[in-house]
């Protein structure tokens, strides 16, 4: 029987780092993360605040913006090393192979300039395109994620569009250059929930119309169990627990994701008294706990988790947790009935 | 846009009678005084005063003296200076105001230019020797005061090294008008541009620098830059454009104060006969006919500059034309 | 109607508010926009009445005209019994303790100069005659309350967390014994775990201290949960209300049916299963230029030509439950 190669995923991300500077000493904002995106597949990345999931795609790309961070590890595209890529080379794979997109559309959009003509510059930075060619790939690009007459948005200016309209045209140019990875970091967090729907619609057209790989970052549970074939569970930087949707959504293995998908009021069928919490806050980066980060709010944590843990592997539906299958399901019980002291 | 155009002039023309009531006010209505003998200026013979009572309608009411003031500013404009025995106003402001245009445009022009060079390069490559090299010349430039570097100048370029091949081309003080020889009145203004650009390009350097490095934070930029797009595009199409409004406001503000007198020191150091130096000699010798219609002329520019700033605004920031 | 006999705190009849903008010199010219138009609602004592809609319709404009934050254009608004539709400040001054207000975005409500335990005491400061002593212990009782400890009630604002600085809020909101508090978005800007946390918190106190809440939120998901009743509101104007779980579970205006439907849910689609397309096309219309007639109508996939012409009245569907709508959703069989 012959066997199947073994393909290269699109993107791999081994033992990523990012450190900043702290006034005690360097504050961890991702330790140690991995991760493979296949090509066409969709990866949700899931967090709160703090956790790192922000900071982990914008360092793929080199647009933390800060100058003293410091990036470590390895991030592979099409087994390309992005970190230490000279600034040229990393330019000319922003927006060609890999693009972002950005929570805010009422902020994406240099407001000066028009729309269309935004959308032109991306793709006459990475090709020759005429003008007169440019402005009709644009055209086709704005009607192609939904927008009711094109030709007219692009000579509009951002301020003249809706949020949600502005959100598609930020996806439109991300799309120009028919990039093999999209990131979309929050992309309809901003929106109406209405506009949410119609943009998470088009996201998942992505795949099919464009063929693209997407990473999806959000802290909206339902966001992600819609769109996502695998997900990631962040917490203060680190992964705690990845597998595939519906291992995840359906059986879970980390306290904090069932913290998380807990923590959401149901809307459909009996509502609970009192909404299982998690009790506290987040660490702050420079007061880590050893060992398990989460220890200190886990109803179901002992003195295993005061040891360091080791770092995920890409792979199979794994986590960053102690507990053992048999001890799950009653651990399952005491998380979700009595939150830890805060 | 039209008609946001014609309510900034309908706009500008009510600031004007304002500033003209007010003008009016503060000369002739002031409780206390008389000013006739102030516009006739000291030891005027009685006679003179009688001729200006009646010029000016003083005995009658203030509303129709102010009328008859405006008239003879605006409609017949035979204003004139008893204390320069005769000389009408109107005509000698109106000599002066291509000198003061010639240098506060010079200088504007050289600091402007100057400015965006700093700023930019001072933002792009913040933090390093040419960053901060750029802001502490800005700030030697902030802290000299005109008058001293003006007089340095002169030391320097009209005694001391006045043979050198340096500065033999330097014209004695004083202004050539345009027409009657282009060349000396280009010779003539080099200096005094550049002593006047001095000040305002730090000024101005800090402030786009400023501008810029905020603008570098905003989302648009980061945008901008994941779409892969040169770090020198990002810069100078995006963030610079979005960081004018500042400086222009600035600018129409600077520019409306010192083409409406506010050089009169440099004009004084270097001896140009503009507006500045006029209103200068009008207050030395308290002539009061002159010191209302400069007082009048410059607000006028401030007032027109503003509505000019205005304008620019809808040109560079889209999101204003709608408003 | 009455659901007990009892009087209700609140009684909103026909409330409006309009603002005007633009002038006769700009383009466009001067207009009118209905921010709040002809809302009446009733809130009982003891219950909390959730308020749902999108941006742009208008539900924290009312939320401040029920506070009387904003002056109202038109309609009354009867609290405990008294009409304070034009009651000017100083004659709100005495209702304030007893009306007070949750704002949603914590880190711009809290005065981040003053420590954490003044602002909890300013309104015992301006109502009150209480001793500094007596003060401080009121503001202990109510950290407790929210779950605050003495010591953390010294710090600053910004040494908070989004979900602590929330309950400072709560906490001052509480320092009077209020009779009604109108919550604007207290959880939006807060991650879920935490929201959780301060979604219990209310439930708590409403037990404890008997509070009545106005609960105006986005989130379907958190208002479903908070509620005993539920009003949802579009371009200004209240489309459906009625008991939370009848009205979740069977929504008869076609625009709650939509947003119901809009709200992902966290779990993974069985495999093959078709994808539902979005229902609601297009943007949330903004009111300044709303439509004729029912003003959901250009959205609605039932719309009739009835629905063009004529706007329907709020009007009672049976079970306490009022719907605006000519073609309201039957109950599903």
């Amino acid at each position: 029987m012959p066997e199947t190669p073994e393909v290269t995923p699109l993107l791999q991300v081994r033992k990523l780092r990012v450190s900043f500077d702290g006034p005690a000493g360097p504050l961890h904002a991702v330790d140690g993360v991995s991760f493979d995106v296949g090509a066409g597949e969709v990866l949700g990345v899931v967090g709160e605040s703090g956790s790192g999931k922000s900071v982990t795609l914008l360092s793929v790309l080199g647009l933390l913006g800060h100058t003293h961070a410091r990036v470590e590890g390895s991030v592979r595209f099409r087994g390309r090393e992005l970190i230490g890529l000279p600034p040229r080379e990393l330019q000319r794979l922003r927006g060609r192979e890999i693009a972002m997109v950005f929570q805010d559309p009422m902020t994406a959009l240099t407001p000066v300039h028009r729309v269309g003509a935004q959308i032109v510059e991306q793709l006459q930075a990475h090709g020759r395109w005429s003008r007169s060619a440019a402005r009709a790939r644009a055209i086709e690009l704005l009607a192609a994620v939904g927008l009711p007459s094109p030709a007219a948005q692009f000579e509009r200016y951002p301020h003249e569009l809706s949020g949600g309209m502005r959100q598609r045209a930020v996806i439109a140019m991300a799309l120009s250059c028919n990039p093999a990875l999209l990131i979309a970091d929050e992309p309809t967090t901003a929106l109406d929930v209405t506009v949410q729907a119609q943009i998470l619609e088009l996201i998942h057209r992505l795949r099919s119309d464009f063929g693209s790989a997407v990473v999806l970052i959000s802290h909206d549970m339902g966001v992600v169990a819609g769109l996502a074939d695998r997900v990631l569970v962040m917490y203060a930087g680190r992964v705690v627990e990845q597998g595939s949707a519906r291992e995840l959504f359906d059986a879970a293995w980390h306290p904090y994701t069932w913290g998380l998908l807990g923590s959401i009021p149901p809307l459909a069928g009996p509502r609970p008294l009192r909404l299982p919490s998690i009790g506290g806050t987040p660490p702050a980066l420079d007061a880590l706990p050893p060992g398990c980060a989460f220890a200190p709010r886990c109803a179901a944590a002992d003195a295993r988790c005061q040891a360091p843990l080791p770092l995920l592997p890409p792979g199979a539906h794994a986590t960053a947790c102690v507990l053992t299958p048999a001890e799950r399901g009653a651990a399952r019980l005491r998380c979700l009935n009595g939150s830890a002291a805060p | 846009m039209l008609l946001t155009l014609l309510r900034r002039l309908a706009q500008m023309l009510f600031v004007m009678f304002g500033i003209s009531v007010i003008t009016f006010a503060i000369f002739f209505a002031t409780p206390g005084s008389d000013p006739s003998a102030r516009i006739a200026g000291r030891n005027a013979a009685p006679e003179t005063l009688a001729a200006v009572r009646q010029d000016f309608g003083l005995d009658r009411p203030l509303p129709v003296q102010y009328v008859l003031l405006m008239q003879r500013l605006f409609v017949t404009q035979d204003l004139t200076s008893f204390v320069n025995r005769g000389a009408k106003v109107l005509p000698e402001i109106a000599a002066a105001t291509p000198v003061t245009l010639s240098l506060v445009g010079g200088a504007a022009l050289l600091w402007v230019a100057g400015a965006l060079v700093m700023g930019v390069a001072a933002a792009a490559w913040r933090g390093s020797w040419v960053d901060r090299g750029l802001m502490a010349l800005g700030l030697i430039g902030i802290s000299m005061p005109v008058f001293w570097l003006g007089a340095l100048v002169n030391l320097v370029t009209q005694s001391r090294w006045h043979d050198t091949w340096l500065f033999s081309w330097v014209p004695p003080l004083g202004y050539t008008p345009l027409f009657e020889n282009p060349l000396l009145w280009f010779q003539g203004l080099v200096l005094p541009c550049t002593t006047l650009a001095v000040l305002y390009v730090g000024l101005y350097a800090r402030v786009l620098r400023g501008a810029l490095i905020e603008a570098g934070t905003q989302d648009y930029i980061r945008t901008a830059r994941a779409k892969g797009i040169s770090e020198r595009r990002v810069l100078l199409h995006h963030a610079l454009r979005s960081s004018l409004l500042g400086v222009v406001t600035m600018f129409g503000l600077d520019f409306g104060a010192l083409v409406g007198g506010g050089a009169l020191l440099t004009e004084v150091v270097f001896a140009l006969p503009g507006v500045g130096k006029l209103t200068y000699d009008a207050l030395q010798t308290l002539d009061l006919p002159l010191i209302m219609a400069t007082v009048m002329y410059a607000s006028f520019f401030v007032v027109a500059a503003n509505a000019v700033v205005d304008a620019a605004y809808a040109f560079i920031d889209p999101r204003v034309r709608d408003a | 109607m009455s659901a007990q006999g009892t009087a209700p705190l609140l009684d909103v009849r026909g409330l409006s508010k309009r603002y005007t903008v633009g002038s006769v010199f700009a383009p466009g010219g001067r207009r009118v926009v209905q921010a709040v138009d002809d809302v009446s609602l009733c809130l009982w004592p003891g219950e909390t009445l959730g308020l749902v809609g999108e941006s742009g319709c208008g539900k924290s404009t009312l939320a401040r005209c029920l506070v009387r934050l904003l002056d109202v254009s038109a309609g009354t608004l009867h609290f405990e019994g008294r009409d304070i539709t034009h009651l000017g400040a100083r004659a709100m001054r005495p209702l304030r303790p007893r009306l007070q207000m949750v704002f949603q975005d914590p880190y711009a409500s809290l005065n981040p100069r003053r420590r954490v335990a003044d602002l909890i005491a300013e309104p015992l400061r301006v109502h009150t005659s209480m001793g500094a002593a007596q003060r401080l212990a009121r503001v202990e009782e109510l950290g407790a309350l929210v779950g605050l400890r003495p010591e953390q009630l010294q710090r600053w604002p910004h040494e908070f967390s989004g979900g602590q600085r929330q309950r400072i809020g709560i906490a001052r909101a509480l320092a009077l014994n209020p009779r009604l508090i109108v919550a604007d978005e207290p959880v939006s800007a807060l991650d879920v775990s935490v929201q959780a946390q301060v979604i219990n918190l209310f439930a708590d106190l409403r037990e404890r201290l008997g509070l009545t809440y106005l609960f105006i939120a986005h989130d379907l998901s958190v208002v479903r949960q908070v509620s005993t009743r539920t009003a949802v509101m579009y371009l200004g104007s209240i489309v459906e209300t009625g008991p939370t779980d009848a009205l979740y579970a069977a929504p008869a205006h076609p625009y709650t049916a939509a947003l119901i439907a809009a709200v992902p849910r966290p779990q993974v689609p069985p495999v093959g299963a078709p994808r539902a397309a979005p229902v609601l096309q297009g943007d949330p219309p903004s009111p300044l230029d709303p439509p004729a007639g029912c003003r959901f109508h250009p959205r609605c996939p039932a719309a009739t030509a009835l629905c063009r012409i004529t706007r329907p009245p709020l009007q009672d569907n049976g079970g306490g439950r009022a719907v605006a709508c000519h073609h309201p959703l039957p109950p599903p069989a």
